[in-house]
């Protein structure tokens, strides 16, 4: 009889253990994180002239920040904004990730989610008359299908040549933003309009089924992480990227195709960040402008960074970093923070992140997984002589 | 002669090509002044990446380095002038002011630098990786703070003049352009030449440069001749650094003198580009920036200069955002290997890790 509960403590222990190995290095990065950006909310007071010097700043601007992104209990919209700034970053976090596992970095999400973006706004625009029930499945398929073309074109010329996709994706982004440009000013701009805009999605935008804006994205994205989840790790597809992800040569001598691998695995990247930009379109802003900017390709990188490259890891990610965009404004108004020290606060988390071997040290936090969990061989083919596989 | 050229201009399709060449020999004299203007800052990202993957470490963080120089250049130069208020000299406009501010622009690149090198080379970080971050943060802390100080409405310190070059110079038939070119220019602009020579005489020529690429091919043998890789390995990225805070100074005190969120729109990244296509070497690399400046000069001149007839026509019909992807899409084609392929040092990105000493 007392063995039993014994057991079952033991083994709660180790889960907890388990848990605590993997996102030990991601809190202690975030808390370092909070702490510095205190440290710049009191130099920056100190500097800039005429404002009264006020030591509790840094705290009112957090809790700002976080009224800013969760509310106060009956208030939904907060918590429902959040989840729409989440969202797209949940998406564009799976298509970077899924690049991670097989060992490709996409930097390209950029451009896929603009890509993503136009193909839905064109997909939406060419079903205009039908009914919702038909056009949105139509858009988010044409947002799905330009976002993996621009995944697409990596691909192949990796695996046909050994082009780094670092550097190809890097390109593309610049291309998908002239590409973009032209399109709203140029086929889908409605004519005489004083400046570039496209017309409505129409019929194709997503219901909202929750709050102020909480549209059908929010299921899309959640759903996203169950696929990709079930792809990486029930599949024999995911078995494959991961082990080529992790051994190329390994994955090579067992009879896999790398080069089939990359091409595909480029092209999910691609649909997930094209997924990502329909979502915007058909979900927020419905039209886009030439002027339409975003930054949920590079926020992206930084969530499939701080989310470990795992699907339920890049959920948490996102909302965290989900939070701090929507909540951001509030403290803008509230403290008079600058809603850019959320940037900051993003790139000193990575920053810790990458410093693992440091902050393990520092913090004598021993047998807890390193903070990037990412093949460290982007860097070894880069601008590759040789087609590095196959 | 000009028969000739009529008769060129008159074959079909392949006459239209003769017609653009010869447009574009008429406008380079009025071009080639703004094509070296725009290639100076992407030819310093460039020489930035040069020095660092020369020697195995990959730098994609330049593009953040750039951003923090013209950021820290200008925000220096509000601060300082009112201090040390001066009239701009006769020469460059040069101001104590500009001055410091200049300084205080290389040095916070080579802080930004050093960070980069500290995480690839000691911590051994995932270089791109940690550019990648860089870039994240410079965006994010020069937003920040330029938020902050922009509610101040600050006074800028201005920015370098352009040399006018001396009048009998440029007026000499068929070559007097290309003094105009190097000499109407700010002083960064026109150093950029000196400094694109220099770079290549000492990486090909000098004990620094042997070693240099020593490291960067095959650094354990380096090692055992007793070069220390580590260091040069630090040194060429902090120098590497200070140049892109040339090139990032020039955008903020040269070419402007005010800052924007993330004016460096891409050069970095497009300096990059051109070391690719230019093959780690700086000749070839300047040269590349110089293809791809030239793209957005011919896009200029579409519009201030059409060329009559069939050309102006069709030429007016390619949209300007083709211009701006040129440049990419030549990238993507010449690393892909479909003209020529660009090899890169045979270490570069690898983290040097030196074997325990008995």
């Amino acid at each position: 009889m007392t063995a039993k509960p014994a057991a079952q403590t033991a083994k709660g222990r180790s889960v907890a253990r388990r848990v605590w190995s993997v996102v030990a290095l991601p809190l202690v990065s975030i808390l370092l994180a909070l702490i510095v950006g205190a440290v710049i909310i009191l130099g920056s007071e100190l500097v800039i002239p005429g404002q009264a010097f006020d030591p509790l700043l840094p705290a009112r601007a957090y809790i700002a920040l976080l009224e800013g992104a969760i509310g106060l209990p009956p208030a939904l919209n907060p918590l429902v904004s959040t989840l729409v700034a989440t969202a797209p970053l949940v998406l564009g976090g799976l298509s970077v990730a899924f690049g991670f596992k097989s060992g490709l970095f996409n930097i390209g999400a950029q451009g896929q989610f603009l890509m993503g973006a136009i193909g839905a706004v064109a997909a939406a625009i060419a079903v205009s008359g039908q009914p919702s029930i038909v056009a949105i499945p139509v858009a988010v398929a044409g947002g799905m299908l330009a976002g993996a073309i621009w995944g697409f074109i990596p691909g192949i010329l990796k695996a046909l040549s050994g082009a780094h996709e670092v550097v190809t994706t890097i390109m593309l982004n610049y291309v998908a933003i002239s590409l973009f440009a032209w399109i709203v000013a140029g086929p889908l701009a409605v004519p005489g309009a004083p400046s570039p805009i496209t017309p409505d999605v129409g019929n194709a935008a997503y219901p909202i089924l929750i709050g102020r804006g909480g549209h059908l994205g929010l299921l899309v994205a959640l759903a996203a992480v169950g696929i990709v989840a079930w792809l990486l790790y029930r599949t024999t597809f995911g078995f494959e990227v991961r082990t080529a992800g992790a051994n190329p040569d390994a994955a090579r001598y067992a009879g896999m195709r790398p080069r089939v691998l990359i091409v595909v695995t480029m092209s999910i990247c691609g649909l997930l960040a094209g997924l990502a930009g329909a979502g915007d379109v058909l979900g927020t802003q419905h039209h886009v402008t030439s002027s339409y900017g975003t930054t949920v390709g590079f926020d992206s990188i930084a969530v499939a960074l701080l989310g470990r490259s795992n699907p339920v890891g890049v959920l948490f990610a996102a909302l965290l970093f989900g939070a701090m965009r929507s909540g951001a404004s509030l403290m803008q108004i509230s403290a008079g923070i600058p809603a850019q020290l959320v940037d900051v606060l993003q790139a000193t988390i990575l920053l810790f992140l990458v410093a693992t071997p440091v902050i393990q040290r520092l913090f004598s936090l021993r047998g807890t997984k390193t903070g990037i969990d990412a093949p460290g061989t982007f860097t070894k083919t880069y601008v590759s002589g040789e087609p590095t596989v196959g | 002669m000009d028969g000739l050229i009529t008769s060129l201009y008159g074959i079909p399709v392949a006459g239209l090509v003769f017609e653009f060449l010869g447009y574009l020999i008429g406008v380079l004299p009025i071009v080639a002044p703004i094509m070296l203007r725009v290639a100076a800052p992407l030819t310093l990202a460039a020489m930035c990446g040069v020095m660092c993957e020369r020697s195995g470490v990959v730098n994609i963080g330049i593009e953040g380095t750039m951003l923090v120089a013209a950021f820290v250049g200008w925000v220096v130069g509000v601060v300082v002038a009112p201090l040390i208020p001066a009239e701009p000299s006769a020469f460059f406009g040069i101001t104590p002011a500009l001055l410091i501010a200049f300084v205080a622009a290389l040095g916070s690149a080579m802080l930004v630098a050093l960070l980069h090198a500290w995480l690839s080379i000691s911590v051994r970080a995932d270089q791109i990786i940690s550019g990648t971050i860089i870039n994240i943060a410079a965006f994010g802390v020069t937003g920040y703070l330029n938020e902050l100080i922009s509610k101040s409405s600050p006074t800028s310190a201005g920015a370098f003049s352009q040399f006018t070059p001396p009048s009998f110079l440029v007026q000499i038939p068929f070559i007097g352009w290309i003094f105009n070119m190097f000499l109407n220019q700010g002083p960064i602009t026109i150093s950029v030449l000196v400094i694109v020579i220099v770079l290549q005489v000492l990486l090909f020529r000098s004990r620094w440069g042997l070693r240099t690429r020593a490291i960067g091919e095959h650094p354990k043998a380096a090692e055992t001749v007793g070069i220390d890789v580590i260091r040069v390995r630090y040194r060429n990225v902090i120098l590497g650094g200070m140049l892109a805070g040339v090139g990032g100074a020039s955008l903020s005190m040269e070419l402007t003198n005010s800052f924007q969120d993330g004016m460096t729109a891409g050069r970095g990244f497009i300096g990059l580009a051109a070391m690719i296509i230019g093959r780690w070497t700086p000749l070839g690399a300047f040269g590349a920036a110089l293809l791809f400046a030239s793209s957005q000069a011919i896009s200029q001149s579409i519009t201030f200069a059409t060329p009559s007839g069939n050309l102006g026509h069709l030429l007016l019909s390619i949209p300007g955002q083709f211009w701006d992807a040129l440049p990419y899409i030549v990238t993507i084609v010449v690393v892909a290997g479909l003209i020529g392929r660009s090899t890169p040092p045979a270490a570069d990105g690898l983290p040097y890790e030196r074997e325990a000493t008995a």
